[in-house]
């Protein structure tokens, strides 16, 4: 089985301080990887690299594009990396406002997607629109409404629905569920999981929540100044951590 | 169906003076389909621990441990994950779930993930929580707000929703009423009859004398302990 994602020593550096240092690992169709660390360890760098947002100094992301197999983004043209952005690839911001458009409907910042990639009927838009507010469980009149009128939940959610309504194979987050209350979390992180079931998602979450990477992904990278310090099954580094990081991230945790 | 040969584990502490501290050496074993075998040995002889390294969720240092025909040693993630959705089941003695997902899709879910339709899958759960005695009402609720009896029951409907060609049960049997108990007990028989590895830990000894053919003492894996 080919990786929908291989990515292949990506090395980035700010000066002579190292952002992420020779990372790779391959994913697969279906699976959510998690990736934690400390603030600073190179967690959002490196997913910065991985979506296009930033240059890595070395390395490679070769994604598996649904018309050419394997290419590696990195070297792509632009208008095709942004090609990929809007159609393959889905990236979930940290603070909702970043990945929407404030000024814009609700309505609008869904549909407006599904208008970049070519959809052009008014009232299919709409009702596409309508449909996925409703999955991320957020009421068909607030359509209309921007997204300032919105709670910093269900900005996140709408923030969601925008990102998933072209059917992506990958979606990117950067500490989804960060910043919300514990409430929210639970039922975005429910949404999540069935969406990941449901549309068989790829996913890569960068988190410090390390509940959040149990109940979310498969497989677990720790990772530490800038470099991989283990990884494996999410549950077998959880329980059972062998390198002396992940063991203090692991034993500081507070139990509830 | 399940195969250990030479296996071993060692703990070692980083952040408590790197002590090494050396659990499981030298355990082979073999369960057949259709046979189920009790895990012995008195509480600290590591019978949970060769059973999470038979899992897959602790990490084991040397040797191998094949289930139907991969070694969870050497496999890679997603070949572990890929066991562990099709052919080898957990039932574990904490339930762990999602917040706020219903009782009747936390059942469902193994049956969805190896691609049984919404409907079947909710039917068999119907039918387990049935069996289980879960009062109908409950279905719809998350579990996590379940006694600990009920958690348990929920957790064992979800370990036998799928029929896993190999199982590990550690002590299904705890904290249920004698009527429960009994329903368990035939699951684990059912299971037995149809074909399942069965590697349990019970230390309810009726139970074990009941649904197991064969006991392995864990303490002469362990090493400090082995006579």
């Amino acid at each position: 089985m080919t990786p929908l994602l291989s990515v292949q020593g990506i090395t980035k550096k700010y000066g002579a301080h190292i952002g992420c240092a020779d990372v790779s690992f391959d994913l697969y169709p279906g699976e959510v990887m998690g990736i934690v660390g400390e603030s600073g360890s190179g967690k959002s760098t490196l997913l910065g690299c991985m979506a296009g947002h930033l240059t890595p100094d070395a390395g490679k992301v070769v994604f598996d594009t649904r018309t050419d197999g394997p290419r590696d983004t990195l070297t792509m043209s632009e208008p095709e990396r942004r090609m990929l952005g809007r159609t393959d690839w889905a990236f979930v911001h940290q603070h909702a406002r970043d990945g929407l458009r404030m000024g814009v409907s609700a309505g609008g910042n869904v549909g407006e997607r599904l208008m970049a990639v070519g959809e052009r009927h008014y009232g299919d838009i709409r009702d596409k629109a309508i449909d996925w507010l409703g999955r991320v469980e957020i009421d068909a009149d607030r359509v209309d409404d921007r997204p300032t009128t919105f709670s910093g939940g269900m900005q996140q959610r709408l923030q969601i629905a925008r990102n998933l309504v072209t059917g992506p194979r990958l979606v990117f987050m950067d500490e989804p569920t960060g910043g919300l209350d514990v409430s929210v979390q639970a039922r975005l992180l429910d949404l999540l999981r069935g969406l990941v079931r449901d549309m068989g998602l790829s996913a890569v979450i960068v988190t410090h929540d390390l509940a959040v990477v149990r109940l979310l992904a498969d497989r677990l990278m720790v990772m530490k100044s800038g470099r991989v310090v283990e990884a494996g099954l999410t549950d077998q580094v959880l329980d059972d951590p062998q390198h002396a990081y992940s063991q203090l991230l692991v034993s500081s945790v507070l139990q509830v | 169906m399940i195969d250990l040969r030479n296996v071993s584990k060692t703990f070692t502490l980083h952040n408590q003076g790197s002590a090494v501290i050396e659990v499981i050496r030298n355990a082979s074993l073999h369960v057949a389909a259709g046979e189920c075998v009790a895990l012995t040995g008195a509480s600290g002889a590591g019978k949970s621990t060769l059973m999470r390294m038979i899992y897959g969720n602790y990490l084991t240092q040397a040797g191998e441990i094949r289930i139907g025909g991969v070694d969870l040693v050497q496999a890679e993630p997603r070949d572990v994950i890929r066991l562990r959705r099709e052919v080898l089941g957990y039932v574990s003695q904490f339930l762990r779930v999602v917040p706020r997902v219903p009782t009747l899709d936390v059942v469902a879910e193994p049956l969805r993930a190896v691609g049984v339709s919404a409907d079947a899958a909710q039917a068999r759960a119907k039918t387990l929580l049935t069996q289980l005695n879960i009062p109908e009402r409950l279905w719809s609720l998350s579990p996590t707000t379940f006694s600990g009896g009920e958690q348990q029951r929920v957790n064992i409907a979800r370990g036998f929703a799928h029929s896993y060609p190999a199982m590990l049960l550690d002590e299904p049997t705890a904290s249920l009423d004698a009527a429960n108990r009994e329903v368990v007990l035939s699951l684990i028989e059912e299971a037995k009859a149809r074909g399942a590895a069965i590697i349990g830990i019970f230390h309810d000894e009726a139970a074990r004398a009941r649904v197991c053919d064969r006991e392995i003492n864990v303490s002469r894996f362990t090493p400090g302990l082995a006579a």
